[in-house]
Formats: C-alpha cells, structure tokens, sequence
C-alpha cells in the first residue's frame, strides 16, 4: 500500500521534465504523472514505433504501438504495450512474459496488483500481475479486483449464442467467473462485479428475464425482483450488500433485497460508502432533471439542473462533496452547499481527511487551476492532475505543467485559502 | 385492407412468443402500461383524436400504398391501441400479432403525421407505447430483439468486442494518417474539447468514416477524444422495441464516459436515432432534461467548421446531389438549414427534393423498421414507393445521408426501384472536398 507521508512534504516547488525535451521527431500521445509527483511518464511516437520517456530519459525498448499509460496507487508505471504483434503490459519498464492476441482494460486494487482482460486464441480472459487465469471464456466484458488483489471476478459468456438466436438468449448465456470459475447459473446479463472487503463474497448485477433484475451474491439472485436496479456495493466492514433499485418507475436503495431507504427518487445511483460503512450518500434526482446528493436518505435542499457526479466522502466519513454541473457551468458542492465560484470544467473533489478542505483541479478558459474551498489559486497551468493533502491535511501535493514543464510543488493549504 | 403478403410473414420474435402468452398476462400488462407507465399524456391523446384522417396524407406508408386506409396513422392507432384501451386490455394472441406488425413495421416513429394533425397529437408515441406493451409481452421482431440484445451484453448494437473497438480505432488512425500526417485518434483524454462517439456500424462496416473524421478533426485543429472503452456507441435500438430499461442502461454508459473523461462536449456521428437516444429519450427516461453535457450532432459540427472558416473548402462535388432530411435531426431538431449551408458548401448541383426540411418523407428504415431484417425487408420498400419517386424526380446521382438509417434504407430503395443513384455520407464528402494542411 501506498504511503503518501513517506513523500517529500517539504515546501516548495521544482522542475522535474520538460514535455518539449521529446524533440519535433516524437509525439508525444499521453502523459502520467506518478502519485508522489516525481516522475512523469510520456508515451511518444517516432514514425511508426512508440517508447516510453520518463522525466525526459527514453527507456531503450521499442514498440509497435504503446498506450494507455497509468500509474498503478503505488507508484509503478504500466502501459499496454505491442511487440510482434502480440500485446502485453509494461510495468516499470519490464513487459510480462505472457503475451495476448490483446491486453486492454488495466486496472489497480488498492493493494497495487495490475490486472487486465485480454483475449488470446479468440477466448477471453483476465490476467493479474502477469499471472492468466487459466480458464477462458467465449466473450469478457467487465472485471473487478479484490482489495488486496490475491481475486479477480469477470463478466463473462459461458454460452455460445448463435446468431440472432433469441430464445437461447433467454435461457443465460453470461455469468460471473471467480479467480476463473463461472458460476453455476447463467442469466442473461450479470454486470458489474464487485467484492466485498475481505473477499469471501462476490455480488453482481443480473437479469433473470427480459425485464426483471436483482442483485446475486456468491451466484445465488436475491429473492426480490425489481424492474431494474443499478451497480451493488457491500458495506467495507461486512457483508451486507447496497443496490438501487428501481419499484413502481422510483428509485430508492435497498439492502439485501429489501429497501432501507423511504423516499423515492426519479433517479438514484453513485452510492458511496463512508470509510467506516455507517453513511451512504448517493446521487439522486429528487424530481424530473433536478440532481443532488442524498445522503442516508436525506437529500441537500440545494439541486442542479444538468448532473452531479459521484459523492465522495472525507476519510473521518462526516464531509461529502461532489462536482455539479447547473446552467451549464461546473464547480463544487460540499454538504449541501455550492461553491460560488463556477468554471466551464471540474473534476472529483479531494478532501483532505478531516473534510476541513476540499480542492479541485478546475479549468476556465482553456487554463487549468486549482481550487481548494473555492477559493482559486492564482497559478494557471496547461495541465493539472490531482492534489493530494498531506495527511495532516495542511499541505497540498499540486502536479502540473505549465508551457511545457512539468513542476511538482508542495504548499500550504493556507497559501491558497488565505 | 392491409396487404395479404405482408400479413402472412412469419416473423419468429413475435409468432413463436405469442402462443406463450395467457389472457391473464396480456391483459395485466396492457393495465400495467396503460396505467403506471403512460398516463395523462396517453389519455389527452386518445380523448382528442376526433378521427378527422387528416394525418392519412402525411404518412409515406399510406401514400405508397395507394392511399389504403388501413395504413394511415389514425387506422394503426385504432388497430392497436384504442382497442386494447377499449377492451381494458382484454385482447389476443392474434390481435397482438397485428398490432406488433403495425407497431413495428408500419410506423416508423418518424412524427411527420403529427405536423398534420390539427391537435399535433403525437400519433408515433402512441405507437410506441404499443411497442411497449408489446416488448413486456416479448412479442418483438427477431432481429430487433437481437440488436437490443446487443445493447444489453456490449453496450454497442453489434455485439462488438471490446477489443475490436480499440482495434478498429488504431486501425483508422494509420489509415487517417497515411492521408493526413498526424490525424490521430486520441483515445481517453481527458478534458479534451470534444468526445466523439459513433454507432456501432462505424466500427464494424463502415470504419472509414471513423478515419474520415480524424482528417477532419485534424485539418480544423479540434481538441478531440474518442473513448478506448463501452460508452462510445451511441446508439439505441432498445429505444425502439420497447425496451426502455435497456435503453436507460445504453443511454447511462454513454453519458458517465463523457462525465468520466470530462469533455466539453460530445459530437456525435451522422445518426438520426442516436441522436434522439441520447438527446431526448434516453436522458428522459434517465431524470435529466436533456444530455448532461452538450451533445453536437455532426451536421451541426460541420456547419460550425465550414462557417466559421476552421475547415476551407479546395473543390466541390460536381455531379447532381440530393440530400435525405433524417427525421430525427431535422423534424426532431430543426438542423434542415444548416445541412442545406454544409450541402451546398460542398457541392456545385444540388438538387433538393420536393416536399422538404421538415416536411420530408422518412426513408421507412428509421425508427427501428430496418432493424426488423430480412423478413421484413419487402414489406418495408412496399411502403416507400414515395420516397423512391422523389429521389426519380431530382435526377441526383448521388444521395446525401447523414443519417445511417437514411444510409442504409436509401441504399435499398435505390436497389428495389432501380433508380441507378447511389449514397454518400456528408463525412465522404468533405474529406475529398476540404483544402488540406500544408497542401
């Protein structure tokens, strides 16, 4: 796992890569920057093969094609890769042995393992740090890591569906494999796996027939049925599983097959679970196109017009925000309350852990910023990624580029809010 | 009489899930839409029509085929609907059986028949809503159910891999490069201007249009981004059979990658029922008013590139063109006189076909009609003789879409009357017309 106060906390700021230092010869196609803000990764093209610059070094491998770079929550840099026509992923600078006909989808548990779908021999499958499941499987859609990455579960079809053959449809063709295994029981779709903390259980979204859904745990379909539900979500200290779901053309949310909140909404989803798993917030239409954040069923007073994105909480679980777009401006809110400020874009708010300040990277007229409690730090930028607070939360981690050169630079919280 | 032939097809989505049914469950789910789902709207509807006919004339199906009765808007209204209502849901297998022809292949949904009516009773909704009926029924066409069965499984109506997509992507960008250096595809950038989403056809037929569009966004310097991931389809099928849960789920992925990857906008390819989906019905069904974030069609984009000099014209078309007006962007946003700025920048005869804009004819592909297949496929060039005798009097040889359904269904048209024209996308036209950086 990561730790952020291992980091260097020290006030100030320091060039770390000039973007332009690629040369006219490259194009530079994705930037990454890494959690801590050390390094930044560029995947550049040079005629038809592609490389991996980090901090302005070229790593020495060539590829055919190089994309999707991301670094992992511990600070590995990974890309999907091709060489001799065959796809793997690159992590820290080594390819994975094994290599696909395509790799795609990379995603992180918290605890840093790398996982990917890939298809080889037109089969489907899932790979986690570099290891294959040794099952494969006629289609994958969809694949979820457990928290500490030693499982995997996937969305995957079972059945071979001939073409147009929509009676076979209606029997299952899809199901969820655990670490490889499906299932026993098919349905006609199973979205969204998800594990729950300690991983002993796996719950999906299913549809029994062509218009009744439920939420299935470990394979077995809640006895309720709903019309149509959304992603599940178990509470991080035990086994007890959220879904929306949809009764009567409302929204509420239920818990293990039986709604716990009262109030119905036109629209409900984005649960979000306080660390603690006591506090659910979620967003919620509470009339026709009128968008808020509801949280233990008590939606804010203040609504927005064009949408509200997902909740998050502080870590002490007592602050939620979220970015709003109304009138076709973006900004903030935090517990009910909207920032006065507003940009043509924001992106997910940052709380720092006692949800004392929340920042925001945000964009006015092509030129990128930073806000924190509303309040715009002067500086502007080509490019921002996320702050990150320290985790006394009175320092701020901004990484960004400006006229080319990237700068990492640590700041009191107080230069910003004054 | 409505035509022997046509009422004989055997179509097996709906003859072989018909002898399923009990009366009971007919007639609870006839209550069920007739009275949680559609309410006041249906009842003002159905109380107003003083079944005047006056909506007769404006239906291509009913004008194609010799003026019968039994095709004007008002008859498949009182086929369907008005007798389920009268009959409190009362009805059977081989009522539904008719009612999900009508529904399906004789309406189109195009809404031409609303601009005639002199309530504007929107006569397509209530087709719908049969349509709605008939998908909890499981009474749907094969080939539609399929495509909605698509759209459930990969979120695209083609049931197409996702990595094939990515694939498909990487592969038009060499291609776009290989006519115009540096046309690349961005794939998953964030905050980019522009997100660009297509329907599923574009990747699996007709990719170039994807390469097409790289050029374009190259040449007028546009910040763009196309997603590597499900959500970049948007289209919607399940809007048409009915299935308006499935739609939501399409409608949903599209709209949370455009949130995800926080464009500006989206603009979208040149699709009429996409345009639709994501615009009104599907945010609609969702709880937004509109698309949570702007949404462009191409034919507006391009208006927007030619108009404010970001795209410059080098030469034009000169054989005889006409254009297709889809229903959905023009009747159902009045894009007609920027499509006519865009046609006319690119092309030296056009030739516009009589009636127009918002009054003309659907092409009988739209809707879901041609998503209906290969059953289905004569009855529906039965019922656009019309649009076949228009496209005879332009003497056109080429037929501008912007619109797949118009693409497709006018590809058939042209075939079954033998009219010698073919189609073009306006996206092939411009990137044969548009002056080229560092040319």
């Amino acid at each position: 796992m990561v730790n952020p106060s291992n980091w260097d906390w020290s006030p100030g700021r320091k060039l770390v890569a000039d973007v332009n230092d690629a040369g006219p010869d490259f194009v530079v196609r994705e930037l990454a920057v890494s959690p801590d803000g050390e390094r930044l990764a560029a995947a550049v093209q040079n005629g038809d093969t592609h490389h991996i610059r980090v901090n302005g070094q070229l790593e020495p491998q060539e590829y055919e094609k190089a994309w999707h770079l991301r670094y992992s929550p511990d600070g590995r840099l990974t890309a999907l890769v091709r060489r001799n026509d065959q796809w793997s992923v690159l992590v820290d600078g080594q390819v994975w042995e094994e290599q696909f006909d395509y790799a795609w989808n990379t995603k992180f548990s918290p605890s840093g393992s790398i996982g990917v779908q890939f298809k080889r021999d037109m089969r489907y499958s899932v790979a986690i740090d570099g290891t294959p499941w040794e099952q494969s499987f006629l289609s994958c859609r969809d694949f979820a890591m457990s928290d500490d990455g030693q499982s995997a579960a996937a969305t995957v079809q079972v059945e071979a569906l001939p073409e147009a053959d929509i009676f076979k449809f209606l029997q299952g063709t899809w199901s969820i494999a655990v670490d490889g295994k499906a299932w026993d029981r098919k349905f006609l779709n199973a979205y969204t796996p998800r594990f729950s903390a300690n991983r002993e259980h796996v719950a999906a979204q299913v549809r029994l027939d062509l218009f009744e859904y439920t939420a299935a745990v470990d394979g077995t379909p809640w006895e309720s049925r709903f019309g149509c539900i959304w992603e599940p979500t178990f509470r991080p200290d035990r086994a007890d599983l959220l879904v929306p779901i949809r009764v009567d053309g409302g929204w509420t949310l239920a818990e293990n097959g039986k709604p716990i909140w009262n109030r119905k909404y036109v629209q409900l989803w984005n649960q979000r679970l306080s660390p603690d798993g006591r506090r659910v917030a979620a967003v919620v239409a509470t009339s026709y196109g009128r968008w808020t954040v509801a949280v233990d069923d008590v939606p804010w007073k203040l609504t927005f017009g064009n949408l509200v994105a997902a909740p998050v909480f502080s870590a002490d679980g007592h602050h939620v925000a979220a970015t709003i777009r109304t009138d076709a401006q973006w900004s903030v809110a935090v517990d009910g309350a909207v920032w006065p400020a507003v940009f043509d874009m924001a992106w997910e708010p940052v709380l720092s852990p006692d949800g004392s300040a929340v920042a925001a990277r945000v964009e006015t007229g092509g030129r990128h910023a930073l806000a924190v409690n509303g309040v715009v730090w002067r500086p502007r930028f080509d490019r921002l990624w996320d702050p990150v607070f320290s985790s006394d939360g009175k320092k701020l981690l901004v990484r960004g580029i400006d006229d080319g050169r990237y700068h990492r630079q640590v700041l009191p919280v107080q230069e910003v809010i004054g | 009489m409505a035509d022997a032939v046509d009422m004989a097809i055997v179509d097996k989505g709906i003859d072989d899930s018909i002898g399923k049914l009990t009366p009971e469950r007919i007639e609870s789910v006839i209550r069920r839409v007739l009275d949680k789902e559609s309410g006041a709207r249906l009842q003002v509807y159905v109380e107003t029509c003083v079944r005047c006919g006056l909506c007769a004339e404006a239906c291509h199906t009913y004008l194609s085929r010799d003026k019968d009765p039994d095709y004007s808007p008002v008859a498949k209204v009182k086929a369907t609907l008005w007798e389920m209502t009268r009959r409190n849901g009362r009805v059977d297998g081989p009522f539904l059986r008719n009612a999900a022809r009508i529904a399906f292949t004789e309406c189109g949904t195009c809404r031409r028949c609303s601009m005639y009516c002199p309530f504007g009773i929107d006569i397509a909704y209530l087709l719908s809503t049969v349509r709605r009926i008939c998908a909890l029924l499981g009474i749907v066409p094969q080939y539609m159910q399929d495509t909605t069965n698509a759209h459930s499984v990969a979120s695209n109506q083609m049931w197409i891999q996702q990595d094939d997509w990515i694939d498909a992507l990487m592969w038009q960008e060499e291609e776009a490069c290989a006519e115009l250096p540096g046309a690349l595809i961005p794939l998953d950038k964030e905050g980019a201007d522009v997100m660009y989403s297509v329907i599923a056809p574009e990747a699996k037929i007709l990719a170039q249009l994807i390469g097409n569009m790289a050029i374009l966004m190259k040449a007028a310097k546009v910040d763009w981004t196309m997603p590597s991931a499900d959500g970049w389809d948007n289209s919607n099928m399940a809007m048409f059979s009915g299935d308006y849960e499935i739609m939501g789920r399409v409608e949903r992925a599209h709209w949370e990658r455009a949130v995800q990857l926080r464009v500006k906008r989206v603009v979208m390819g040149e699709c009429g029922h996409a345009f639709r989906g994501a615009v009104y019905d599907g945010p609609k069904w969702l709880g937004w008013r509109g698309p949570p974030i702007p949404m462009v069609h191409a034919v507006e984009f391009y208006y927007e590139l030619l108009s404010t000099g970001r795209l410059k014209i080098a030469r034009k078309i000169t054989e005889p063109v006409t254009l297709q007006d889809p229903c959905n962007i023009v009747r159902g946003r009045g894009l007609h006189d920027k499509l006519r700025y865009v046609v006319r920048a690119l092309c030296e005869d056009f030739r516009d076909m009589d009636p127009r804009d918002e009054h003309n004819f659907c092409c009988a592909a739209g809707g879901g009609v041609i998503n209906c297949g290969p059953p289905w496929k004569l009855s529906r060039l039965k019922s656009i003789r019309v649009k076949a005798e228009q496209l005879a009097a332009t003497k056109a040889h080429t037929v501008i879409t912007p619109c797949h359904n118009c693409h497709s269904g006018i590809e058939d048209i042209i075939g079954h009357y033998k009219l010698g024209m073919h189609t073009k996308f306006v996206n092939e036209l411009l990137v044969k017309c548009i002056e080229m950086p560092g040319s």
